[in-house]
Order: structure tokens, then C-alpha cells, then sequence
């Protein structure tokens, strides 16, 4: 079937050099974080370091908290996805599923602020959780993140395609909303409700501007901000910037390389992740 | 459902339907506080606040200031965000075609049956999932004048003054301009080669037979069948585009001499260095007010060449 076409070749020829480029990048991120402070500076540049210094890895725990940066990272990243699913999933539930007076109304004020970058809150956001003494901690990095328009029209969306059939057999059964919503809708939705976690996850675990305006503590940082911590104490140590990063790459390319599948249907369906 | 429709007898039913619905209204109320009660606090409230904000001088340390229209007019005369507007529309307009354009490229050469399609995607794909900050700084390492990967590459092929790129007030911004089309090319290849996937293979079989070349095939199936995926990747490129700050802020903190500077990072600057809430308010709408007008001519403009059915 795969026979050297000329069809073929010109293919290989253009889809091998470009995916090289594509991954050279974290090639190198890795090449350098196993560097001695030397090797780093040879020209021709080498991509295979030898010996390979690990302890680049355990200096970046010694310079700065980095473990402290992961762990609020987790934290942070499963807490908004866990809130925003489950409270877009009910508000979904209730637009696309239940009569309520204001419920367009409701609906189109969800949609205008979809279109509105998250820029224009992130003033009265800083002021609102100063007022509150939320600076620096868990609340401020995890609640302003958690109530997701988007999440809430996309799952709409989604529980509008259901057969209604299903629910008034559960309704004649006398079953309440909550158990149509937990028995019925969710377990029928799974791929958007995954694909709305995936990027939940994703969008959170990358998120820099946000974290950076309010946290000012080290202790509170995530890793995108301990990152650049780092990077303003060692503007140009190149092997322990690079290990700092492939530190915050590895958990996400990791689930990615794994998952594939669910990313790439994610995207599809919802249109999401792209920056 | 099951309601009696006898008029003459039918006082105690609706009284049942009425009751009914605000049981239903109740639920909904219920199902709804959280996320509503969170949206309210956290983006809607937030964004009136933002634009009265924008009309007042507020350092945090004394009470806001009434100004009017000031900062609107402030901004009308500040060369800096003259400046920084620029910035932003030539980054938008370098990386949202060729970063499309090389997707479509991609998806296509994806599209075929060729052995290792699942590796090649995944390659095209790891930077969206990849952080921006963690990428940024891989890329202002292989930028570096000195001992960049890049310049290193351009030496040996015989370049002998190669760029400074980010430290140069030229080449900054169009460094910035690649790392940004490397990130996003494998997000708009994802969704092109879902639009690719979706055009009926018939169309091509048909064409073929009444001998069509595989630039006609191109030409007038392919580009009219994806023009509606290609107006989506368009639509979201741009809006996604014009809020760039990660990559300015991580390699080149907006510099050398503001060559860098975007709109989201100078709305940072201002905000959060300045302590200028007012004046950054007044910039954040202006960066909206861009968003939405260029956002209502995509839209307006789509049905001269995109076809749905």
C-alpha cells in the first residue's frame, strides 16, 4: 500500500524536516537541562550532553521551592476544573432542560461575556479579592476561575442534542431533576464533559498572567510564575531555566502522549485550547 | 405532558400546572446558584466595574477620581500605545496567516494515508498543549545572539552576521511572530484536518473522472468544502492573537525600546507596575472594542466566500 510514489516522497519530504522543527524545541530543552554550565556554550552546539548532569534537577529544588510551585499547581488546576465542571454542568442542565422565567434573558448575558477578554476583569478582579485580603492565597488563584461561561454554553450545547424520550420515561418513573441530571444527562454526556475537563485542566495548569497578578509570595506561586521567578534570579543560567521548564512541560506532555485521542476530539468539539 | 384540557373543569388542574411549573422554576433557580452566583461576582459584575473604572484615576492608595473621558483621550496622544496597537496588529497579521496557511498544509499532507500519521500529529500538536511560559524561555534560549541554537544553525550554513533577534529593535517582534506560528499551527491543523475528513469523498472521485487536476481538485472542492472550518480557525486565530502576553513578558519583557510591547502587556504594566488602574481599564476596553469590531467584519464578510450546508 505504501509504495515510493512520487506522491509519497514529496509528502516525506515536506512532513519529515517540518515535524523535526516542530520538535527540536523540546529537544533542546532537554539537551541543555542535562548540560554542565560549560558544555552549554560550545559551538558546534551538541544535542547528546555527556556525562548527563541530573543535578541541574536537584539544584532547581535547592534555588527555589519547586516542589512547593508543583503542588500548588495541582492543587489549583483540579480544584477549578472539579468546580467549573460540576457548577457549568448544573447551569447547563437548567438552560437547556428546565422552564424558568429570565431564562433567555439569562442566557444571552452568559454569551455577551463570552466575547469579552478575560483582560477586562482582571482589574476589577486584583481590586475586588485586595478589598477581600485574598491577595496570595488558594481562594483568589481557584474561585475567579471556577464559574465558567464558556463551560456552561458548551455543556448546553451538548445536553440540548439528548432525546428528550429519555427523560419523560424517568419523569413517569417520578424520578426528581437532580436524578434526571445525575442518571440520565451526565452519564449520556462524556466526551464533552471530558473534553470541558481536559481544557479546564490545561488552560489552568498553563495560566500565567492571572497567577502573576495575584499571588506575591513564593510560597503561593505556581509553577508558570515560579518559572519566571527563576528566570529572574538566573537571567542566563540556561541548564537550570531549561530543567525548570521541562519540569513544568513533562506531567502535561505526558497525559497528552497518552490521551491523544481525548485532546485531539476535545478540540474538535468545542474549539477550545489554541492561544 | 398529561394536563387535562377540560375548560369547564379545569380550575384544579392548572392550579396543579402553576404549581408544577414553579417547582420546575424552584429546581432551575437551585441548579443554577452556583455558577450564576460565581459569573455574577467574578465576570459580570467585573465587567461594569471595569468600565466605570476606566472612567476614573485610581491608584489603590487614594480613593478613585471621577475624570470622565479623560483616559480615552489620553490614549488618543500616547505614541507609546500608538506604539504598542501597531505592535499588536502586525503579530496578529504575521501569525494568523502563515500559521493557517502551514495548518492547511499540514492537515493535508496528514489527510493521506501514510504510515506514522499518529506520531506526525502528535508532533505538530505538543507545543499547543505545552505551557507558553516554559516554551518562551526554551525559545529566547535558542534566540540568544551569541549561542542560540538558531544563530548557531546560521553560522554554519555560512551566515556570518545573523540577527540579534530579541535584544535587536528589528527582529524581536518577528522572532516573537515564529515562536508564536510554532505554537499554534498543530491547534488550527487539528480542526482543518477534522473539516478535511468531513468533505465527501465522492466529490473528489467525480472531479477525477471528468479530469480534473489535483490543483482543480484543490481549487474548487477542497477551499469551498473547509471554508467553514477555515473561517472558525480565522475567527478564533484573531480573537486568540490579540490578547498575546506570555511570550512578550517571558522573552522580552516588551523591549528592546517597546518593540514588543502588546496591548495585554502594557495593560499589565500600567495595572499592576503603574498602579494606573484607570488609564489600564481604558486600554482593556479599547483592546475589546478591537476584538469586536474586527470579530462583527469576519462575521459580516463571511458570506461572500464561506458555504455552509
Amino acid at each position: 500500500m505504501f509504495g515510493y510514489s512520487l506522491g509519497n516522497v514529496l509528502l516525506a519530504a515536506f512532513l519529515v524536516p517540518t515535524a523535526i522543527l516542530m520538535l527540536m524545541p523540546f529537544v533542546w530543552m532537554l539537551s541543555t537541562s542535562l548540560k554542565s554550565a560549560g558544555e552549554v556554550f560550545q559551538y558546534p552546539p551538541n544535542f547528546l550532553p555527556n556525562p548527563l548532569r541530573w543535578d541541574n534537577y536537584t539544584r532547581l529544588f535547592e534555588v527555589l521551592p519547586f516542589a512547593r510551585f508543583f503542588f500548588n499547581s495541582v492543587v489549583v488546576a483540579s480544584a477549578v476544573t472539579i468546580l467549573a465542571v460540576a457548577t457549568s454542568a448544573m447551569a447547563a442542565y437548567a438552560f437547556a432542560r428546565l422552564r424558568f422565567p429570565g431564562r433567555d434573558t439569562l442566557f444571552i448575558g452568559y454569551l455577551a461575556t463570552l466575547m469579552i477578554p478575560a483582560q477586562v476583569v482582571i482589574i476589577p478582579n486584583f481590586i475586588l479579592l485586595r478589598n477581600l485580603g485574598w491577595i496570595d492565597s488558594y481562594q483568589a488563584l481557584i474561585l475567579p476561575a471556577a464559574f465558567s461561561a464558556f463551560g456552561t454554553f458548551l455543556l448546553r450545547q451538548n445536553f440540548l442534542t439528548i432525546p428528550g424520550e429519555l427523560e419523560d420515561a424517568a419523569v413517569v418513573d417520578g424520578a426528581t431533576h437532580w436524578q434526571i441530571f445525575t442518571r440520565v444527562i451526565l452519564p449520556l454526556s462524556g466526551p464533552a464533559l471530558s473534553a470541558l475537563a481536559i481544557f479546564t485542566f490545561l488552560f489552568n495548569w498553563n495560566s500565567f498572567l492571572y497567577p502573576l497578578v495575584v499571588t506575591n509570595s513564593t510560597a503561593m506561586s505556581t509553577l508558570t510564575v515560579g518559572l519566571n521567578t527563576l528566570q529572574g534570579q538566573y537571567n542566563t543560567a540556561w541548564t537550570l531555566l531549561m530543567a525548570g521548564s521541562v519540569l513544568a512541560l513533562v506531567p502535561v506532555l505526558t497525559v497528552f502522549l497518552f490521551a491523544q485521542r481525548y485532546f485531539i476530539k476535545g478540540i474538535t468539539l468545542t474549539g477550545i485550547g489554541g492561544r | 405532558m398529561a394536563v387535562t384540557t377540560n375548560v369547564t373543569e379545569s380550575r384544579a388542574p392548572r392550579r396543579r400546572t402553576r404549581a408544577l411549573r414553579r417547582r420546575t422554576a424552584l429546581a432551575a433557580y437551585g441548579f443554577l446558584l452556583p455558577n450564576l452566583l460565581g459569573f455574577l461576582v467574578f465576570t459580570f459584575l467585573p465587567v461594569l466595574a471595569a468600565l466605570l473604572i476606566s472612567f476614573t484615576n485610581w491608584d489603590l492608595l487614594r480613593p478613585a477620581q471621577w475624570v470622565g473621558i479623560a483616559n480615552y483621550e489620553r490614549l488618543v496622544a500616547d505614541t507609546t500605545f500608538h506604539r504598542v496597537l501597531r505592535n499588536t496588529v502586525v503579530y496578529v497579521l504575521g501569525t494568523v496567516p502563515i500559521q493557517m496557511g502551514l495548518a492547511l498544509l499540514v492537515a493535508m499532507a496528514l489527510n493521506q494515508r501514510i504510515p506514522g500519521r499518529t506520531f506526525f500529529r502528535a508532533a505538530y500538536f505538543m507545543p499547543v498543549v505545552a505551557s507558553t511560559v516554559a516554551v518562551a524561555l526554551v525559545w529566547r534560549w535558542i534566540f540568544h545572539a551569541d549561542f542560540g541554537l538558531l544563530n548557531s544553525a546560521l553560522y554554519l550554513i555560512g551566515v556570518n552576521d545573523p540577527p540579534s533577534w530579541l535584544s535587536s529593535t528589528r527582529w524581536a517582534l518577528p522572532a516573537i511572530i515564529i515562536m508564536s506560528i510554532w505554537q499554534q499551527v498543530g491547534f488550527s491543523m487539528v480542526l482543518f484536518l477534522a473539516g478535511l475528513q468531513s468533505v465527501p469523498q465522492h466529490l473528489y472521485e467525480a472531479a477525477k473522472i471528468d479530469g480534473a487536476t489535483s490543483f482543480d481538485r484543490f481549487r474548487h472542492i477542497t477551499i469551498p468544502m473547509l471554508s467553514s472550518t477555515t473561517f472558525f480557525v480565522l475567527v478564533i486565530s484573531v480573537i486568540n492573537s490579540f490578547q498575546v502576553f506570555d511570550q512578550a513578558f517571558i522573552m522580552t519583557e516588551g523591549g528592546p525600546a517597546n518593540a514588543t510591547n502588546t496591548i495585554v502587556f502594557n495593560i499589565y504594566r500600567y495595572a499592576f507596575q503603574f498602579f494606573q488602574m484607570g488609564y489600564a481599564a481604558a486600554m482593556a476596553w479599547v483592546l475589546f472594542a478591537l476584538i469586536f469590531i474586527v470579530t462583527v467584519v469576519q462575521f459580516r464578510y463571511q458570506r461572500q466566500w464561506v458555504h455552509y450546508d
